[in-house]
Formats: structure tokens, sequence, C-alpha cells
């Protein structure tokens, strides 16, 4: 071989990746909106603590915190915040049939079947916190 | 019907220029014509410079995967009809180097593909004369829609994730993973789970779901990874509460 | 390798959330906020909160939406915004903020 000869390799071209991919497409928007979900699912659980700290401290306390919510601003928000926990709830069930597969005997469970399962799973759930909270 | 169709392609030619340029082309539409059609035509009549791969034009081989107005698809499987009128902007699939025009570098992927031992393993063999390894109709359909697989990529350039982290396993390698993991006749699972438990293995996947969204042949990656990981947690969690016990 | 135990963390806390927090919402704070519904009693939430039962639901249900968010933010960030030299910071903010979080609710429910 030439000892002159240096193998050539051409120069590959790297694209990077924007800081806002996520703008670049639907899917990846709604991936996003997706995830940040979970905020407010924080949001909800800090203030199911403030409102339970407001149970322990009586009747005069947890009245404050319903004058707070009855607050227009406030109602806005939380009308938003329940959207959103939605928006997580219908994306979560939704993903559920991809992680399990589940089988009677030896057939396996359509995805459709286990679908309506986790829904019907949610609404009983929903039902019986429902009741309890309002009997 | 138009008569003609714009196409806008992408070239990178090294030699010659430092950055991918764009380069229009003007082709004859025809109604049976794939963006593939359309890219022969420029190629055999307009200009034969333009570098792509392609092979078995017939969404089996996994050759001519490429961005078409922005979405990853294999360009023997994509009419030009479905994208009147056009131009039709051709890319070469995201998250890949590009070495010339639209052919990206797979290897990468293909370096990622043997870490996770894609061929049966088996830890005893049995001698031949006691004939095949035998499988049922529904150990077979357990693993079969993951051998679908061509190998196009397509899935990868759908991902965010992988373009984000050069690390990451990525969908296919994940679900061909699965596909061994879940044929009865392969005893490699624990081979396996230490690459795909890395950090960069399963973990980095966050669902973003688009690569069982391009996938032509129903792969579903996406399912495999979830599948994946809750096996893996399993295996974690099982490994913590009987120490010397697990991988 | 922490990753499939903050996974299951992530899981769980995403399930109970998914499946729990939207009624709650809906009843304890929206409907009252826009008038259609008087809030359960001091009494009711005082019984449904003071009980065994009610206190372990409540805790795991506002620990594990909270390790639930602090995954998922951390790699919206990591991802979404590409912070990956901020890595150890986020996972460390994150994960922090959830945990200080949860004994808080440890001390709300239980005390």
């Amino acid at each position: 071989m030439n000892p002159a000869y240096r193998r050539h390799h051409p120069k590959w071209h790297r694209a990077r990746m924007p800081i806002f991919w996520w703008l670049r497409k639907w899917s990846y928007f709604r991936f996003i909106a997706r995830e940040l979900t979970s905020l407010f699912v924080a949001y909800a659980a800090v203030l199911l603590l403030v409102e339970l700290r407001a149970v322990g401290a009586g009747p005069e306390a947890l009245a404050r915190f319903t004058a707070w919510l009855r607050s227009p601003p406030v109602a806005a928000l939380h009308v938003v915040v329940l959207l959103a926990l939605l928006f997580h709830t219908l994306t979560w069930l939704h993903l559920a049939p991809r992680a399990m597969v589940v089988r009677l005997g030896s057939r396996r469970v359509p995805d459709v079947a286990v679908l309506m399962g986790h829904y019907g799973g949610w609404l009983a759930a929903s039902g019986l916190v429902a009741w309890v909270l309002l009997r | 019907m138009p008569e003609t169709l714009v196409l806008e392609v992408r070239r990178y030619r090294p030699e010659e220029e430092a950055e991918p340029t764009w380069q229009r082309y003007q082709v004859p539409f025809r109604r049976e014509w794939m963006v593939l059609d359309a890219l022969n035509h420029i190629k055999d009549h307009l200009d034969g410079s333009l570098s792509f791969r392609w092979s078995c034009r017939m969404g089996v081989c996994g050759s001519c995967g490429m961005m078409v107005n922005g979405d990853p698809v294999l360009t023997c499987a994509t009419y030009l009809e479905t994208l009147l009128p056009g131009p039709v902007r051709v890319e070469p699939l995201r998250g890949f180097p590009v070495i010339r025009d639209l052919v990206g570098a797979l290897t990468d992927f293909l370096v990622k593909l043997r870490r996770v031992q894609p061929w049966i393993v088996r830890e005893t063999e049995s001698p031949p004369a006691q004939g095949e390894y035998r499988q049922t109709p529904d150990e077979l359909a357990a693993y079969r829609s993951y051998a679908q697989c061509i190998n196009c990529m397509l899935c990868y350039s759908a991902c965010p994730i992988y373009e984000l982290e050069p690390g990451f396993l990525g969908p296919a390698v994940i679900a061909l993973a699965q596909r061994y993991n879940l044929d009865s006749r392969d005893q490699g699972r624990e081979a396996r789970m230490e690459v795909l438990s890395e950090h960069d293995g399963i973990w980095a996947c966050t669902l973003v779901g688009e690569c069982s969204t391009v996938c032509p042949k129903h792969v579903d990656p996406a399912g495999a990874i979830q599948r994946y990981k809750l096996e893996a947690a399993a295996a974690w969690a099982k490994a913590l509460l009987r120490p010397g016990s697990g991988p | 390798m922490r990753e499939p135990g903050l996974w299951l963390l992530f899981s769980a806390g995403g399930t109970l959330a998914a499946l729990f927090l939207p009624v709650l919402v809906a009843v304890l704070w929206v409907a009252p906020g826009v008038g259609w519904l008087e809030p359960p009693a001091h009494q009711a939430l005082a019984a449904v909160s003071g009980g065994v039962v009610g206190r372990l639901l409540l805790t795991a249900l506002i620990v594990l939406a909270l390790y639930h968010w602090a995954h998922r933010f951390r790699y919206t960030l990591y991802d979404g915004l590409q912070l990956y030299h901020l890595n150890q910071l986020i996972a460390a903010l994150t994960y922090g903020v959830a945990t200080v979080l949860s004994v808080v609710a440890v001390v709300v429910v239980w005390g």
C-alpha cells in the first residue's frame, strides 16, 4: 500500500436538536403537554394537604378554606386543574394496555377489553369516593 | 391531476459544502408513483449525483426510509398522490449523521443491536438427534409482532429521546431484544437484562409513543418497552427483597 | 441502579393520581368553587381523614403523587429543555422537594 495514502473519511453532517423541538410537531407538543400535567398532580397533592390541615384545625379554618375556593380566580384555576388532571387520567389509562398483556387461559384479552376495564375501574373508584364524601 | 410535481430534496456533498442545502426538482406526476419512483426518476433523468438507499421497493427490506414533509416514512410505500399539490420535502432520516444527500449513517443502531444479542441464546443445547425446538402457535404469538421489524429506523427518527440522548438504545433494539426474550426457545433473558437495564436502556424512554405510530410493520416498540420496564422493575424489586437471589 | 425503583414510584403515583384526583378535585374544589354543590361538611371530612384506613390511603395518594411529579418533571426538564448538564441538580431538587413534602404530609395526616 502506498504509504502516502491517507484514509479519507467524509465529514458526516450531524444536525443539532433545537431547544424547542417539541414545537416542531403536534404529537410532540401533545407529549410535553401530557408530561406537564405532573405539575397539576403535585398542585393537587399539596392543596389536599393544605385542606387536611384546615380540617384538623377545625370548622372555622375549613370555612376560610372554602371561602377561598369560592373566589372567582381560584375557582377558575381549579377548573383548569381539573381539566389537566382529566387529561392525565385519560392518557394514562389509554396507555395501560401497552404495558400489560393480560391472558385468560391461553387467549390474550384484546386491548379494547383491557382499556374498558381500566375506564370502568376509574369510574367505579370515582363513584365510590364521591359517595363517601357526599353522603 | 397535475402533470408535474416539485420535490425539494436535501443535498449534502461533503466534498463541496460544509452544510446541507436544498435542491428543487420537477418530476412527472403519475398516480401510481411512490416517492421512491420520483427519486429514481431524478437519478435516472435529471441528476445522477443524487444518493439514496433503496432495494426491494415493496416495504420489506427497510432500506428506503426518509423524512417526507417532516414525517419518517418508507418512500416505497408513500404515494405521490397523497402529497399533492406539493412541493414535497425529502430529507434523510432524522437522528442519524448524514453521510451524503439522503444517506444516513446507521452504525450507532447496529452497534446497539449487537449489544442485546438478537439471536437465540441457549444455556444448554439439545443434541440434533432430539429434533427441533418445538413451539406452539400461542408461543409464536407471544413474540410474533416484534419479529416483524425490518430495521427501517423510522422509529428512531420519530423518537425525540433518541435524538436528545445519543446513548439511548432506541425502540427497535429494545423490541428486538423482547422478540428473543419472549421466544420460548430462548434462554438469554438474564444476559440481555444487564444491557437493557442501563440508565440509557429502557429507562431513558418516556413513552412518547411516536415510534409505534410510525412503524410500517405494526411492531409496537412502545409496548415492548413498557412491558419490559414492568418486567425489569419487578426483577429489581425481587432482587431487593431477596438479596443474593437476583441477577 | 435506582431507576427501577423511581419508575415504580412514578407508576404507582400516576395510577393513584389518575384514579382518584379528578373526582377529589371535582367534589372538593370545583363544585363548591362554582357553586354547584355544597362542599362536604367538616364532620364528614374529619371522619374520613381521621380513621386509620383513610389516613393510610391519603398518605399513599399524596406521597406517591409527589414522587410521580418529581420523576416526570425531572425528565420533562431534562428532555424538554435539554438541561443535561444540570441533571444532578434537577434530580436533587425534584426528589428532594418530593421527600420534604412527603414528610410534611405524614405529619399533617397523622399528627
